[in-house]
């Protein structure tokens, strides 16, 4: 196995979890700041695609596409928060899964009613596609480098809205303590109003994105939302910083994972069967991370201690 | 008075007795990731019955949702409350595996639209089960042939990690010749293929085969495009079908593909199937519709000639197969799969519809390899 094969992999594990962080960060940043179990997140990603790929079939421009795809996914929050979620932030946790996972089949069966069930076209648009070659010779496509950079700079970004600024100084006063900041005046339901729909965006953006080099249909949010819970449980609830560092491991692991464990498999087994073997144990490799987190930090990686 | 409402009971008895001579039940997918194949499969199945102007036959459609379970619930449902006479629709292996073998048991005529998994061509067939679409390694079987044809030497082939998955890398590698540079089993469901990718780069190969049905086929074909690999690509119709080749888009163009049926098959049947589908519900039919659509006209052939309630001659009139079929001649092997021509197709684009062109035979006549192991 040669080492260009070895970066490029790492490379694939980087971009994968960047986009797992994209969906991470508005989960945990709902989650930490109301204390909302969103489970239709992922219906705001597959928002996020859907948009993007109407916008760029009519006018054929990735970057209104994008737009469209946040602003979509930010609108569609917004709605959510104001006309569902309000009413669940005193209700309990099961309450909140169970209105939320409504939520997934009416996000899911509205899109089926106005799209079809045919996936939709959305391609990469033409200054960023095919390969770029790297130093050492590695040929790598552009489009998955701008994802990695993209992503990156989303958290820098967010990692600055939170530390500082105002509104940054209100969501992290929201998580400590919510009826002390609505005491001082902040208007607490704007302000959740305003998370809700920072955090669809970053769904939107994340399933607009990915929609590209993947397949925009119905029902594309779940298996990533699956992925989100697992990276922010790791990372610890709440901590934006715990769901990058998180959504790079499970990226990293899942990827690696799928390429070595076979060929440590073949070490020892015959083909076929260490294929087998190999794929199904990797599937199981992000899980067996976070248990092993879990029995090691309780409260996951940064995640407030008890 | 009570007597006219009595008689007018009768009567409206009567009715509803005529029209439900036959009861169907079609349980398939119709939401979710794969619901466009079920919903091509219904729709075609529909079509023949509306042609056919019959209005004694009542077809109950359920959807599964692509899970074993909710198709394992239907299936009772339909057996013991709604009292079906034939059962058919579903698509993926897994399920078919859960639902079938039971069916058939209770003496429920199964008829299969799609899924073909080994075990029901060979140790596990069942007089009562007929397949109308192939066997899973069929079409894979020809790929494998059609490498050969193409000269390919070494082979980099790639399938999900389910029982049509290893079925599909079996398939292939029965009849290709040539070396494997790689074989490798993703995730059922995956949607990103860049570690396989890189995979191939690594690999010494001289061509791809895969087996990625429905929106995984999407998914990898776009980020292969994108990867600036041009090792030419090989795999199943399954892939390539009118559904999703328009989400692909450019990255399909050129790719050979293996069918049974495209719509350039030139006989009466297939003209007027994919002229009426157009009509009817305004897009192409893929090959999901015109197996939906044999499976209905098999089974309204042998209705003209026997009622289900007789079964050995209902049996019998579907083991004969006296229909039109959109693929021209059909006939069923002693395991009641197809025994069938296929073709190897390639993607073109008609002014702004990205289809398939029949390039030429792949196999012809094509049997199963596990009809020996079928004792009936």
């Amino acid at each position: 196995m040669s080492s260009i094969l070895i970066i490029e992999q790492i490379l694939n594990g980087l971009q994968f979890g960047v986009m797992l962080f994209l969906m991470a960060a508005g989960l945990t940043l709902i989650f930490g700041v109301m204390g909302l179990i969103n489970l239709a997140h992922g219906s705001l990603y597959m928002i996020g695609a859907f948009a993007a790929a109407a916008v760029a079939g009519v006018t054929g421009s990735f970057l209104l596409a994008l737009i469209a795809a946040l602003a979509a996914a930010a609108l569609a929050g917004a709605i959510v928060e104001m006309v569902v979620i309000r009413r669940l932030y005193s209700a309990p946790h099961l309450d909140q899964v169970l209105a939320t996972f409504a939520l997934i089949l009416i996000f899911s069966e509205g899109t089926r009613w106005l799209f079809g069930s045919f996936p939709l076209f959305l391609d990469i648009p033409d200054a960023l596609s095919g390969p770029v070659t790297l130093p050492g010779g590695i040929e790598y496509p552009f489009y998955r480098l701008t994802l990695i950079g993209i992503g990156l700079a989303v958290a820098v970004g967010l990692w600055a809205l939170i530390e500082r600024t105002r509104l940054g100084i209100q969501i992290r006063a929201g998580e400590n303590d919510r009826e002390m900041i609505a005491a001082l005046g902040v208007d607490i339901s704007k302000l959740y109003t305003l998370v809700f729909a920072l955090g669809a965006a970053l769904a939107g953006l994340a399933g607009a994105l990915v929609g590209a080099i993947q397949s925009v249909q119905v029902g594309m949010g779940e298996p990533v939302l699956i992925l989100a819970f697992v990276v922010i449980v790791i990372g610890g609830i709440g901590s934006v910083r715990g769901a990058l560092i998180g959504a790079l491991l499970v990226g990293l692991t899942d990827t690696l994972g799928g390429v070595f464990l076979p060929e440590l498999f073949k070490l020892f087994m015959e083909n076929g069967a260490a294929q087998k073997t190999g794929s199904a144990l990797a599937s199981m490799g992000i899980y067996v991370l976070m248990g092993l987190v879990l029995i090691w930090r309780p409260t996951g990686l940064f995640g407030a201690r008890a | 008075m009570k007597k006219f409402l009595t008689a007018a009971a009768f009567s409206a008895l009567c009715a509803t007795g005529a029209l439900a001579e036959v009861k169907v039940g079609m349980i398939t997918t119709l939401s979710g990731g794969g619901a466009g194949l079920g919903i091509d499969v219904r729709d075609g199945f529909m079509l023949a019955i509306a042609q056919s102007g019959r209005d004694d036959i009542e077809v109950v459609i359920e959807d599964d949702q692509r899970k074993p379970d909710i198709a394992v619930q239907l299936s009772d449902k339909m057996i013991q409350s709604e009292r079906v006479d034939v059962m058919t629709g579903i698509i993926w292996s897994n399920l078919a595996m859960a639902v079938v073998p039971a069916a058939v048991n209770q003496n429920v005529f199964y008829l299969s639209p799609n899924a073909g998994p080994s075990p029901l061509a060979g140790k596990g067939c069942h007089q009562n089960y007929f397949n109308v679409a192939w066997q899973n390694d069929n079409l894979h079987e020809a790929a494998g042939a059609y490498a050969n044809g193409a000269d390919y030497k070494k082979s980099f082939i790639m399938a999900p990690n389910y029982p049509a998955g290893v079925d599909a890398l079996t398939g292939y590698k029965r009849f290709f010749e040539g070396e494997l540079a790689g074989e490798v089993y993703t995730e059922l469901g995956q949607t990103d293929y860049a570690a396989e990718i890189a995979q191939i780069r690594a690999s010494d190969a001289d061509s791809v085969f895969f087996f990625l049905p429905g929106g995984m086929g999407i998914s990898f074909l776009k980020q292969y495009a994108d990867s600036g690999i041009d090792l030419p690509v090989v795999g199943p119709a399954f892939s390539f079908d009118q559904g999703i080749l328009q989400a692909v888009g450019d990255a399909a163009m050129g790719v050979v593909n293996t069918s049974q049926w495209n719509k350039d098959i030139d006989n009466p049947t297939n003209t007027a199937f994919v002229e009426s589908f157009q009509a009817e519900y305004g897009r192409l039919p893929s090959l999901y519709a015109s197996q939906g659509f044999d499976t209905a006209n098999l089974l309204l052939s042998a209705l003209d000639k026997a009622d289900p309630s007789d079964a050995d001659a209902f049996r019998e009139a579907l083991r004969a197969a006296e229909f039109d079929s959109t693929r021209g001649d059909f006939s069923f092997g002693p395991n009641h799969h197809p025994v069938q021509t296929i073709y190897a197709r390639e993607v073109i684009k008609e002014g702004d519809v990205f289809t398939n062109k029949i390039l030429g035979v792949a196999l012809e006549n094509h049997s199963d390899a596990y009809a020996a192991e079928c004792k009936m």
